[in-house]
């Protein structure tokens, strides 16, 4: 049996009003939260001319991650896909613009207008199939390729995500080179550190996702050529 | 739902070509202050397509944008005000944005826009003509 969220329910579903409030109600996911968009905000390597950007938050969940870049003076937009989340959200009264969407089937942003991207824990999900029509490289593909299109040119997007394992992580790679990013990925976390890391994270969760292994940032700059 | 979003939103249904400016249907607009930062607004200038933000903010109640503005407009800290304020501080709380080819109806509650599509409105995901064969060979090809 999993005990990967991903696997027990499509996002939407998982993430209901009691699930919601309590990922947002745990201190420890709460500062995980803030290190990874802190994190994710670095390796976006925006300009350091003290400009506001526009961003987009990408699974903004409840807004944890959004807060940070609120904290660093930055507009944004964050899309989920679970109501419930989008409601602590509001309950927060996070200071981003918030949009209910399913990244799967693509943004709906205009070409060229966002400034960089992050997307913490959320990517993976697109690696399921909830539904029959759901097909994971379609999802992947509809994804990377309308984020690709709503950055400026040599915006980045940065992503933190779960991989199951090496396919999946391979897949997901694969998908955003084939929208015409360049990248790479950062590992910052060793794997023996990482264990550790998780089983506190999950302490307050029933013991959902102890199988991550693998804390895996992906940082993509649009090619230069383009 | 404030009028930046409103000015990068578009609807991508299946089929649709234009999915831009999403028309606005109004039920309820809220204000409320946000601190007036220049060089934001400077910087999101170019982004904007002026005309679908005069008008988003008319349908807001809020008729005080000119009906044409350039770049040199950004040095008038009257029009920075009017311009921070349509963008920034308007929001649409409750109403609904229409896909102007389809006139499909995206809900707006609690200040959030619900874009979830249906099934049958998902895109198709033809490949991009442009960037496949180069990337296909280089990375190999995914479907």
């Amino acid at each position: 049996m999993s005990n990967r969220p991903e696997l027990l329910a499509p996002p939407e579903i998982f993430y209901d009003d009691s699930e919601a409030r309590k990922y947002t109600s745990s201190s420890r996911i709460i500062d995980i939260q803030a290190k990874l968009s802190e994190r994710a905000l670095e390796l976006l390597a925006l300009p350091e001319d003290g400009i506001p950007r526009l961003l987009l938050d990408i699974g903004c969940g409840s807004g944890l991650s959004g807060e940070t870049l609120t904290e660093n003076g930055h507009q944004w937009i964050g899309l989920d896909i679970s109501q419930s989340m989008l409601n602590i959200a509001l309950e927060r009264e996070v200071e981003g613009d918030l949009l209910l969407g399913d990244m799967g089937q693509g943004i709906a942003l205009r070409p060229g207008v966002i400034d960089g991207a992050i997307s913490i824990s959320a990517v993976q999900w697109l690696c399921n199939a909830d539904k029959s029509s759901h097909e994971p490289k379609l999802r992947l593909k509809a994804f990377f390729g309308s984020l690709y299109r709503c950055l400026a040119r040599g915006a980045r997007a940065v992503f933190q995500v779960y991989p199951e394992n090496i396919a999946q992580r391979e897949l997901i790679l694969r998908s955003a080179m084939h929208a015409g990013f360049a990248g790479g990925v950062v590992i910052d976390y060793p794997h023996r550190y990482a264990r550790p890391l998780f089983r506190n994270l999950m302490m307050g969760f029933s013991g959902l996702m102890r199988r991550c292994s693998e804390i895996l940032f992906v940082v993509y700059k649009v090619f230069a050529w383009l | 739902m404030r009028l930046f979003t409103h000015n990068m939103l578009s609807s991508n249904i299946k089929g649709v070509a234009n999915g831009f400016p999403l028309r606005i249907e109004v039920e309820q607009v809220l204000e409320k202050q946000v601190d007036f930062n220049p060089d934001f607004l400077k910087n999101l200038f170019p982004k904007l397509e002026w005309k679908a933000l005069v008008d988003a903010a008319r349908t807001m109640g809020y008729a005080e944008l000119p009906e044409e503005a350039d770049s040199l407009m950004l040095e008038s800290e009257e029009f920075l005000r009017k311009f921070h304020h349509a963008l920034l501080e308007l929001h649409l709380e409750e109403g609904a944005l229409v896909c102007p080819e389809t006139g499909r109806k995206f809900p707006v509650n609690k200040g959030i826009p619900n874009m979830l599509l249906h099934e049958d409105e998902v895109p198709d995901l033809a490949c991009n003509q442009v960037l496949c064969p180069t990337i296909c060979e280089r990375y190999g090809k995914v479907d």
